[in-house]
């Protein structure tokens, strides 16, 4: 392992604190990963990208911020890439994803806060995540009253943008998250002193498709009877996803999905035939939150597909590569983040069209609705969703849980019930 | 030679045990206290039934499934207490409202299996360790408590939360309220409590039966029948639901029968 401390003192971290961190990531990755069998060899990538995941990245970004690039950190799927990556900045995402952070968080912010966000503002306050370190900008969003609240601290520590997503969906709505992308591609212009032109903006958004069409791909490939992949491997190609260049991310996700489609020309699963088959919905999993696929697939059952923020919302649905000035383009970035289905808006019947969907896309057995504690908008939605899976038929299992390990065998009775239910 | 089928129910406080012959008859049934150990509980177990080993499939539930080395496997006590009141009731379509020491199940049942089921978070509002936490408060054993709840009225717990609503038993016994009156609250509370849980997956027909620790306690099934507007049924081997349903999975025909 590459040597990293000076890299990490030199951004003004907390080392003690960091190393206490940094201690417990291999046991959990090993617990976590490492026990399964068979899996994929194109998951060396994000083996070695978690095995170093406060190092690798971290120091690439460093290096472009020394040729002048800027660095923005976002905490939204509904922030658009494009925009950044056509001014020349660099996009990652921000961490949030540990118990570890959630007392720095609440040394500010309300207990009943979602753990996302106060993971989040601990691990910024608490200065032992570098990516919160490095990003020149944080770009937040409207999607929940906690965030943006949440925001508001934060903004006092570094430079904040903050992008007002609309409520609801109509066609006005879409024209003013067209001129809310517009607003932040001028700030963004402003910040990296790079001018936007149809011609960048155009490759930038051909660029985050490809990244796109590479996630879905393995997507694909998990809608096979002969699952080439456990959704543990999968959710933390998704989690890392949020971190990498999407040049490379594209790349890699390619690798992992040629052989995910020969294994299942040669027939390889990393499950037995007739293990059940779950589609988890709801609130988003982040880096290194594993906990419910974990209990899942050491459950009997196998993850095939996740509806969330680190799941098909990330890359479903493409920007219209064929516009060809500013001002189309924007248009056509807002189509298609306003089609991503968070239940922030409302009303939000496209979750549930959407889940319908991928229960037959991806063959599924049972959904396991699951939304971190204190998140009042998914965890309202489990209402109609439940409602609609049970008229389509489908088995469902509604869970609310945060980042401790304190229900993990509550969860694990539920769970178990659940998967024995659907075995009958 | 004889096949017995032995369930093991290691609940958060009270450990059970069945034994079933080739016919489903229980010709064993036992309980201890879970203690601080599972473990030594298991093994407690095992002493007590080693007259039908070896010539026995065993199968573990309950929370401390885990810790029964001796088991076949396990399985978990939704299904386990599905199986086992549906044996018991014998009724193809069915509610089980099963309340533990720690959590309380709804369990929806169709021709004999689980279709569905609910199960409190993590607090222990609505379960058995809410009424053990306010008899000890009283000063009065379980069973004298919902005796004396029979006779009491016209005061409730608001709160939810045990450590709360035991601050709220305190007041009312510290402004002198008769002591059946707060017991009347306390079965109250916690009948409350399951029956709003049970209302969002009730069906409209069929029956309702209540197994678990709890089920012993004539009041409280009373209370729960008066909340729910329908007949809640009980067993006298309610409480080894749970063990029942391991033993039934135990047998070689488990998974159909």
């Amino acid at each position: 392992m590459a040597d990293y401390v000076q890299m990490w003192k030199d951004l003004g971290m907390d080392l003690e604190s960091h190393d206490v961190l940094c201690s417990v990531l291999p046991t959990a990755v090993g617990d976590v990963f490492m026990t399964q069998q068979n899996r994929p060899k194109a998951m060396d990538f994000w083996d070695l990208v978690i095995s170093e995941v406060h190092g690798i990245r971290p120091a690439e970004l460093i290096e472009e911020q020394k040729k002048g690039r800027k660095v923005f950190g976002t905490f939204c799927v509904y922030v658009p890439d494009e925009v950044v990556i056509a001014a020349n900045g660099i996009v990652t995402g921000l961490c949030g994803g540990s118990q570890f952070w959630v007392p720095g968080g609440e040394a500010v912010l309300p207990k009943s806060t979602c753990p996302l966000i106060k993971a989040s503002v601990g691990a910024r306050l608490g200065r032992t995540c570098p990516f919160f370190r490095i990003a020149d900008m944080y770009v937040g969003e409207t999607t929940c009253d906690g965030k943006k609240k949440a925001y508001e601290i934060l903004g006092e520590d570094v430079p904040m943008y903050v992008m007002d997503v609309p409520q609801m969906k109509r066609p006005e709505d879409i024209i003013k998250w067209k001129n809310e992308i517009a607003a932040f591609a001028k700030k963004v212009e402003e910040f990296t002193g790079n001018k936007l032109t149809p011609e960048k903006l155009n490759e930038a958004i051909k660029l985050v498709n490809e990244k796109r069409k590479a996630l879905a791909r393995v997507y694909n490939a998990r809608k096979s009877e002969c699952l080439p992949i456990s959704g543990r491997d999968a959710l933390l190609m998704m989690q890392i996803a949020f971190f990498d260049d999407p040049a490379r991310c594209a790349q890699m996700c390619n690798r992992l999905a040629d052989e995910l489609e020969q294994r299942i020309k040669d027939g390889v699963s990393v499950v037995p035939a007739g293990t059940k088959r779950i589609l988890v919905t709801g609130t988003p999993l982040a880096v290194p939150n594993w906990k419910l696929h974990n209990i899942i697939e050491t459950s009997g059952a196998a993850v095939v597909c996740e509806e969330m923020c680190t799941g098909t919302r990330y890359f479903e649905n493409l920007v219209d590569e064929t516009k060809t000035t500013l001002d189309e383009q924007f248009m056509a970035l807002s189509e298609r983040y306003m089609k991503t289905n968070c239940a922030c808006f409302t009303p939000n019947t496209g979750r549930i069209d959407d889940i319908l969907r991928m229960v037959k896309e991806y063959k599924v057995d049972g959904v396991i609705d699951c939304s971190l504690k204190f998140c009042c908008l998914y965890d309202t939605e489990k209402y109609s969703v439940s409602r609609a899976l049970k008229e389509a038929g489908v088995p469902i299992l509604s869970l609310e849980t945060d980042y401790t390990d304190t229900d993990a065998e509550q969860l694990r009775t539920r769970i178990g019930a659940f998967v024995e239910m659907l075995d009958g | 030679m004889k096949q017995y089928a032995i369930g093991i129910d290691i609940g958060s406080t009270c450990a059970k045990a069945v034994v079933l012959d080739e016919e489903k008859h229980v010709i064993e049934r036992f309980l201890l206290p879970t203690g601080w150990s599972s473990v030594e509980t298991a093994e407690k177990l095992k002493e007590r039934l080693s007259s039908f080993f070896p010539d026995a499939v065993t199968v573990a539930t309950g929370y401390g499934r885990a810790c029964v080395p001796f088991a076949d496997r396990s399985v978990t006590e939704i299904t386990c207490h599905g199986k086992g009141a549906a044996f018991l009731y014998g009724a193809p379509a069915l509610t089980v409202v099963d309340i533990g020491g720690q959590d309380t199940k709804i369990i929806l049942l169709e021709n004999g299996t689980v279709s569905d089921f609910l199960m409190n978070d993590k607090c222990s509002a609505g379960t058995g360790r809410f009424l053990e936490v306010m008899a000890n408060t009283l000063g009065l054993r379980l069973e004298t408590l919902c005796e004396l709840a029979s006779t009491g009225g016209g005061v409730s717990i608001s709160s939810m939360c045990t450590v709360f609503a035991e601050s709220e038993v305190i007041s009312l016994i510290g402004r002198g309220e008769p002591r059946e009156n707060i017991a009347f609250a306390v079965v109250d509370s916690i009948v409350t409590k399951v029956a709003s849980q049970a209302s969002r997956l009730l069906q409209a027909n069929g029956a309702v039966c209540l197994t678990g620790g709890l089920c012993e306690l004539p009041y409280l099934r009373q209370a729960l029948e008066k909340k729910l507007g329908r007949m809640v049924v009980t067993s006298p081997d309610g409480r080894y639901a749970g063990a029942i349903g391991a033993a039934l999975l135990a047998r070689k025909d488990g998974a159909t029968g």
